[in-house]
């Protein structure tokens, strides 16, 4: 109810001069150009779903993350930085590096040669239909639930810093996520991913930079920091020696597995809406490289998102507060930190620039699961299910109505996600139903041969029933959270992790139990498709500095130092 | 990207050049115009220098990647031509 009433608020914390409006409609103006230039170029299904699969790797790369950097690497990371300190780093570093690394060395080489569409495509090809069906189902649903949340984040920035109606938002942000992919396809968002990625940084990383510059440097800022809360705002590591002693209420453990192997690898190497970007790779080496190039990227995003939250820790003179809190009381909650940080230290052109770059973030957020999602209903389910072997043409029909019908679905979630007061933990929550037990399932199907259709089908439906079992059990019953989240002062965070944790482990348990108990296929049929059966293409023609595996040990070693660093 | 196309990068560097453009006069404007209420650290002109560079960046891109010359491929290896299997 009461985030409800905050639609109606007309106040804003900044006003646009003419010049920053300029900026805005030129960012307006520009991906809707890109959409119409493009639309020449997506006649076909390769076209118009894989982006004729000829991206570099530098291209995909750089889409591969930014189709991530939507509303919750923006507005929703900066914001956790301020509610938990430099503790929401996890999230970028290793709850994203060693699965980009394990996508691009292990992974990438199946999906690529098995020539797959999309993961449930491959889930196809390894477990079989109905695989493939209940993967394809529960990525749609998520798809179009993450979309409606970046929505909703988007509409609620422009509440906040320009006082625009939240309906009016949601509907010319989707509206022009429609027009872009709708006549460009996969291509048109890709493209738009690239520049949307550059103006993030260009909009957000002054920020930081003007920010360390009034607090006098790295080491005032941390003492500032403890000054206004605590010391354990600023340790990866060395607080997670038990559930009490960090701002998240997290173990170590969780952190480790829960996050930093189930949720990741889960996410990063598994779901469709950022492997699909790796799959528009030209080559195999293109393929290999760009989620390294990513994660090299990866790992300087906290930059402009976490450093800016822990900067408002220090310098901003109100304390912000939970969504509802903040609505009852009329102050700012912690999903305003960013906004507050930008009227902060941006003046005319530059607020424009920065209110241009929170768009960007979530109109690619929006666009990259628009865009998975038509993809997988039109090859996994409408082609598979409803309607087989139409012309090439009717697919490119279906995929653009799908467009138009996923941004109409996602307003719909926009509407329905308001009613939740936190965003990040119900994402997480969607993350643990679907994307953990998923992973258990390619990752057994791509590194054992013995894995059978029914092992993995089996395990994949006990892994999501399992997850959205625990999460009812905890909501009926809160005090179930001491065996869901191994303590009861484990806060939503942790929770979500360990739900991911259980939910992949008993997905890995059904799938190789029911697997003994029935008939393998052959090795002839599974060529492609696992470790062992596959002939992977050798690099020792190349030289080291151009082989995926180099660049991995260099971004591997950088990701180390850093923990260290920020232990 | 093949030759005839315009590249991505062209795109990106007209956006950081029309931009840049924009900031970097409104700083002019602001520095020789100074606003009753004040950003913080009003006294660097941030939006001077940041939209130069912004500027600086887009040509370059724009030059690099005009329409007319070929797009730089960043991408290592032979290209494989497949159809999906379905």
């Amino acid at each position: 109810m009461m985030p409800a009433l905050a639609m109606f608020v007309t106040d804003r914390l900044v006003h646009l001069s003419p010049v920053d409006v300029v900026i805005v409609a030129f960012y307006f103006a520009l991906v809707i150009a890109i959409g119409f230039y493009l639309k020449g170029q997506a006649n076909t299904s390769e076209d118009f779903f894989m982006a004729g699969r000829e991206m570099t790797a530098w291209v995909a790369g750089l889409s591969f993350l930014s189709a991530n950097l939507g509303a919750l690497e923006l507005m929703g990371w900066a914001a956790a930085s301020y509610q938990y300190g430099i503790l929401a780093t996890h999230w970028y570093w290793i709850g994203a590096v060693p699965a980009m690394l394990f996508l691009a060395l292990v992974m990438m080489p199946f999906y690529y040669i098995s020539r797959t569409h999309s993961v449930p495509g491959y889930l196809k090809l390894r477990f079989g239909e109905p695989s493939r069906t209940l993967s394809a189902v529960s990525f749609a649903c998520m798809t179009v639930l993450m979309s409606g949340i970046n929505m909703y984040s988007m509409a609620l920035v422009m509440k906040v810093v320009l006082g625009w109606d939240i309906h009016f938002s949601i509907w010319v942000s989707s509206l022009t996520v429609a027009i872009y992919v709708v006549l460009g396809g996969l291509r048109s968002a890709i493209f738009n991913e690239v520049l949307q990625f550059i103006l993030i940084w260009a909009g957000a990383a002054l920020i930081p930079i003007l920010g360390l510059v009034e607090t006098g440097g790295w080491s005032n800022l941390k003492a500032q920091i403890t000054h206004n809360t605590s010391n354990e705002y600023l340790h990866m590591w060395s607080t997670l020696g038990s559930f009490n002693n960090n701002p998240m209420g997290v173990h170590w453990t969780g952190i480790a597995f829960g996050l930093g192997v189930v949720l990741a690898f889960g996410y990063w190497t598994t779901d469709f809406l950022v492997v699909q970007r790796v799959l528009a790779a030209k080559d195999l080496r293109a393929a290999k490289m760009a989620p390294i190039i990513g994660a090299g990227f990866k790992m300087m995003v906290p930059f402009i998102v976490i450093l800016p939250g822990l900067l408002g820790l220090a310098v901003l003179p109100v304390k912000l507060t939970g969504e509802t809190a903040a609505v009852a009381s009329g102050g700012h909650s912690y999903n305003e930190v960013l906004p507050l940080m930008l009227a902060r230290y941006c003046g005319p052109g530059l607020l424009g620039l920065g209110v241009t770059a929170l768009i960007a973030g979530f109109m690619s957020g929006m666009a990259g699961n628009v865009s998975a999602f038509t993809t997988v209903w039109t090859y996994d389910i409408y082609e598979a299910l409803i309607h087989q072997d139409a012309p090439d043409a009717h697919y490119v029909k279906v995929g653009r109505w799908t467009t138009v019908l996923g941004v109409l679905i996602s307003v719909g979630t926009a509407y329905l996600v308001m009613q939740f007061a936190s965003i990040m933990d119900y994402v997480q929550a969607l993350f643990s139903f679907f994307i953990a037990p998923l992973f258990g399932t390619v990752v057994l199907g791509m590194l054992w041969k013995r894995a059978t259709n029914a092992g993995g089908f089996w395990g994949l439906l006990a892994g999501t029933l399992s997850s959205v079992g625990m999460w009812a059990w905890v909501k009926v019953d809160p005090t179930a959270l001491r065996y869901v989240a191994l303590s009861p002062n484990a806060r939503d965070m942790a929770e979500n992790m360990y739900r991911a944790l259980w939910s992949c482990l008993l997905c890995f348990v059904v799938t190789i139990a029911v697997s003994y108990m029935t008939k393998p296929r052959p090795e002839s049929e599974l060529n492609g498709l696992v470790y062992g059966a596959t002939a992977i293409p050798h690099e020792s023609e190349v030289p080291l500095y151009q082989r995926p595996v180099f660049w991995a040990v260099v971004v591997a070693t950088v990701f180390v130092i850093l923990n260290i660093s920020f232990w | 990207m093949h030759s005839h196309r315009i590249s991505i990068w062209f795109f990106i560097g007209l956006s950081l050049l029309v931009n840049g453009i924009l900031i970097t006069g409104a700083g002019i404007w602001e520095w020789i115009s100074p606003p009753v209420t004040r950003v913080v650290l009003f006294q660097y002109h941030a939006n001077v220098w940041w939209g130069a560079l912004l500027l600086v960046i887009g040509v370059f891109y724009c030059a690099r990647f005009a329409p007319e010359r070929h797009a730089k491929d960043f991408s290592f290896g032979e290209r494989i031509l497949w159809r999906p299997r379905k």
